[in-house]
């Protein structure tokens, strides 16, 4: 795992560029999906093209290797990357070329095609032009689909001068390209070899999809006579029909342009004639299209994924890089450390897990916090921060259990005894608060002591510079017992989930969520339950928090059956129980309590609507407000509700429009990622300080970005739901 | 006819390709003036229906050599099919060696007919399924000019194209 060290220096050298660039896709992306009508159907499509495309595999990869021979094609299936090299080796000798030229292909990073060619002597020329800066270069790609996004222009233009000594320094991005262009123009039309990646290959016709931009790849084929496609297999689907919604959405998702310049159909060998390019006597149509068409289709790893049930979405992906884009810990620090040996982003867990192994993985899979922002970019749906959790579980089994000492006390859930002692703290957070409140003020007294958070630092990670949640002597439970209803007559009937923070710590917004529900005419009851289990889930303890879900909806189910609606203050406590929950509960129990929950402001939205009136509210007229939503809120589709219901009240609202506040629960008071956090924070903290922005109060719906607005900005934020409260 | 045109001219200007249109009988003059030269070109008696537009006629030296396709500015080609609300233009890989002619120059002329501007992209790739099932064959949808924005910043005229000209041809085939 990348250290706090490692993490700053990639900030400090790459984070500007990566930063921009990403955001750049990321704000196309919003753009570009906008423009299109049917959106979701597309992206439903494509999800079950690619679902039974997997679940078909082994016919479809017949079906394919015949038509391809069929037409005049050779297929290779592969079983690891030295299988593949060896084949590629062969084609290359036997067809006696001294150089190979290539179009960008991340499976041919994976199987690392050209160190394997170079061994033998031949020359390999990356022809994309960012793969071909990094080849000058000597340096990885920081992004799956954008390789270079980590380089400047000044630093790309420094290392063309220095490398080739132009007459005249370069300097712009048009004086880079067309140098670009030439050096490897000529170089294309003196090879033998062509290598390919390829987007999508149908079964029906053995027609290979090429998703590029600068045009390299057709150059690629159209220049050599010998063709060696590289593709995982699972870029199979049935027909060429099937492309439709691909090729809508592959550009959107990714960069943010409706479609890329070229998409190559290619139905190989091509009928494009092979020419001699310093011919200057035979016409162009004399020429003979004698080609050779190799497809060598690699396994790797993946038709064991395919058997394993939480991997196996992984292979739905089509390496858009839209999770990457839309991801706030991405932004800031790029592939290099949010990456394996060759993916990267957020589904490059799921790649490097399957392909390379548990221990790859483990380098970078905390960096997904589980936000879920990914989950509405993917066009394939993949549940990606899903993967990331059962990834952490398993490497959290992985391990050897610290010494017990450590932990008596501490982390009492035994399912788990595999996690690492921080995760175990983080997940078990729940026995933490309960202590804390139990025994306040002198738990908030003594944690703040110089001694304890250096023994929270060197033993738990935990950053001190942080503050820590200050917890309250008498929770909401407490207060909610000791007070009766308000309301004789009730309209509705509810159960306010008390969250962990809003129980022990933030108890005043639980308070004023009570007093809001009565006031529009809401029978309130506030139970004791126990936490969501969304703290161990994060740690990628899932028995822990399967452990947690079931207590959940065995402590809620008696009061919904009473006909009482579930009110969840906390957005990443109600997105337990409507999406995660899904992944540990069984169907029933599941549909129970994920159809019966509500955010807060989605309840007192569909109150209002329903018609109570939002004179019982505390209104104002006009006052300026800033108000930033949760991450999972937004996934949810739920942000709209609480800006409509304060502009029900008179406010006048401005939104944050940025992924993620940078804390994502443990996240930020762990010292590895304090300042990665505060980095991500950082874009939030500009927006909050923008010209009309920076005056107004800040609300926000999360404990973690409320604790985070909190670290960055003077302005202390609140809960919204305490505006509302009379 | 009239919407598909209209979508697929306005998808054009957004991507910074110039159109002109024209007749069968005005084909020639209209390519002489798109062309900047020296040029090159692929017959487009398949495109228009009609061998006599062998653009002879034209400055455009139509099956070129290796050498004088490199020296060229201006490819000319025919184009399959038009993708009204992509403003893309589908080149198929003929024997004449269509892909080289639309691909190693920096303003490619297309001649699209009129007829063949599929409304949209959901269209355009159920033509090639059914032509690809049928016949075989490969083709590239090519929507704007070549481009990066691997050195820093958008680059039109990556290793294709930096211009793309559309010729729409009107009336019957």
């Amino acid at each position: 795992m990348a250290t706090a060290d490692e993490l700053r220096e990639l900030m400090r050298t790459e984070g500007a560029a990566v930063a921009e660039n990403t955001q750049g896709f990321n704000t196309g992306r919003y753009d570009s999906v906008a423009d299109l009508a049917d959106y979701e159907d597309l992206k439903q499509a494509a999800r079950s093209i690619k679902e039974d495309a997997i679940a078909d595999l082994p016919d479809l990869l017949d079906q394919l290797t015949d038509t391809v021979e069929a037409n005049g094609g050779t297929v290779y299936i592969a079983d690891d990357a030295a299988d593949a090299n060896e084949y590629i080796r062969d084609v290359v000798d036997e067809r006696a070329a001294d150089r190979v030229v290539k179009s960008k292909s991340m499976t041919s990073e994976e199987i690392e095609v050209n160190e394997a060619l170079e061994a033998d002597g031949v020359d390999v020329v990356e022809t994309d032009l960012g793969e071909w800066v990094l080849q000058v270069a000597d340096e990885a790609p920081s992004h799956i689909v954008a390789p270079a996004i980590h380089k400047s222009r000044e630093s790309i233009a420094d290392l063309f001068n220095e490398r080739f000594d132009p007459d005249e320094p370069l300097e712009t991005a048009e004086e880079l390209t067309r140098f670009a262009r030439e050096k490897l123009g000529e170089q294309i039309i003196d090879a033998e070899v062509g290598i390919t990646g390829a987007n999508f290959v149908t079964a029906d016709t053995g027609t290979m999809a090429l998703v590029t931009s600068e045009g390299n790849a057709r150059k690629t084929v159209a220049a050599t006579d010998t063709h060696v496609a590289v593709a995982g297999v699972e870029k199979v689907i049935p027909t060429v029909g099937d492309l439709h919604p691909f090729i809508e959405l592959i550009g959107r998702s990714g960069t943010g342009q409706d479609i890329t310049s070229y998409v190559s159909l290619l139905t190989p060998p091509v009928d494009t004639p092979v020419v001699d390019f310093t011919d200057d006597e035979t016409p162009l149509s004399a020429f003979d299209a004698d080609r050779d068409f190799h497809l060598v289709l690699i396994d790797n790893g993946r038709l064991e994924m395919r058997d394993d049930e939480h991997l196996r979405e992984t292979l739905y992906c089509i390496r858009c890089s839209a999770c990457s884009n839309s991801c706030a810990n991405f932004q800031s620090v790029g592939g290099h450390a949010f990456g394996g040996e060759t993916y990267s982003g957020g589904i490059a867990t799921g790649w490097e897990a399957g392909i390379e192994g548990l221990d790859v993985a483990e380098e970078f899979n905390d960096l997904c916090t589980g936000c879920t922002r990914c989950v509405n970019a993917c066009p394939v749906g993949i549940d990606i921060p899903w993967i990331n959790t059962v990834v952490r579980d398993r490497i959290n089994r992985d391990k050897d259990a610290p010494g017990e000492w450590l932990v008596d006390g501490l982390t009492p859930d035994e399912e788990d005894d595999g996690a690492p002692l921080q995760k175990r703290f983080f997940g078990n957070f729940e026995t933490v608060a309960k202590l804390g409140s139990a025994t306040a003020p002198v738990s908030n007294w003594l944690a703040e002591t110089t001694l304890a958070r250096r023994s929270m630092d060197r033993i738990l990670g935990i950053d001190p510079r942080r503050d820590l949640p200050t917890f309250e002597r008498e929770t909401l439970v407490d207060w909610a017992a000791a007070r009766d209803s308000r309301v004789d007559d009730p309209e509705r009937r509810a159960v306010l989930y008390p969250d962990l923070y809003t129980n022990h710590v933030q108890v005043d917004r639980g308070k004023a969520a009570v007093k809001v529900l009565e006031s529009l005419g809401v029978d309130v009851v506030v139970p004791p339950a126990p936490s969501s289990g969304r703290a161990p889930l994060s740690q990628g303890m899932v028995a822990t928090a399967t452990d947690h879900a079931e207590r959940v909806t065995e402590t809620l189910s008696p009061h919904i059956e009473d006909g009482r609606d579930v009110v969840v203050i906390e957005p990443s406590d109600h997105a337990m129980f409507t999406r995660e929950y899904e992944r540990l509960l069984d169907e029933a129990a599941f549909t129970d309590i994920a159809e019966n929950s509500y955010e807060v402001f989605e309840y007192v939205f569909g109150l209002l609507d329903n018609g109570a009136s939002v004179d019982s509210l505390s209104t104002v007229e006009g006052a300026e407000i800033a108000y930033h939503s949760h991450c999972q809120q937004r996934t949810l589709g739920l942000e709209a509700h609480t800006v409509a219901v304060l502009e029900d009240c008179g406010y006048d609202v401005v939104t944050s429009d940025v992924e993620c506040c940078g804390m994502a629960g443990s996240f930020g008071y762990k010292s590895d990622y304090y300042e990665l956090s505060m980095d991500v924070g950082d874009r939030l903290r500009t927006q909050l300080r923008d010209d009309g922005v920076q005056e107004r109060p800040v609300v926000a719906s999360g404990t973690s970005c409320l604790e985070q607005i909190d670290a960055l900005l003077e302005r202390q934020p609140r809960h919204p739901i305490e505006l509302l409260a009379t | 006819m009239a919407s598909k045109r209209a979508s697929f001219e306005g998808a054009l200007e957004a991507l910074g390709v110039t159109v002109s249109s024209t007749t069968k009988s005005e084909l020639e003059a209209a390519v002489t003036q798109a062309i900047t030269e020296p040029a090159v070109g692929t017959a487009l008696g398949e495109t228009v229906g009609n061998e006599a537009f062998s653009l002879t006629e034209t400055p455009v030296t139509v099956d070129p050599t290796p050498v004088a396709l490199r020296e060229a500015t201006t490819g000319v080609t025919g184009a399959e099919l038009g993708v009204g609300d992509y403003g893309s233009l589908v080149l198929s890989m003929t024997e004449e060696a269509s892909e080289l002619v639309s691909l190693f120059v920096e303003r490619h002329v297309a001649v699209l007919h009129e007829e063949d501007i599929q409304p949209d992209m959901d269209a355009a790739v159920a033509e090639l399924d059914e032509r690809f099932n049928e016949t075989g064959g490969s083709a590239i949808i090519a929507t704007g000019p070549s481009a990066t924005a691997d050195m820093g910043a958008l680059v039109k005229g990556a290793h294709g194209p930096r211009e793309v000209h559309v010729i729409v041809v009107e009336g019957g085939a």
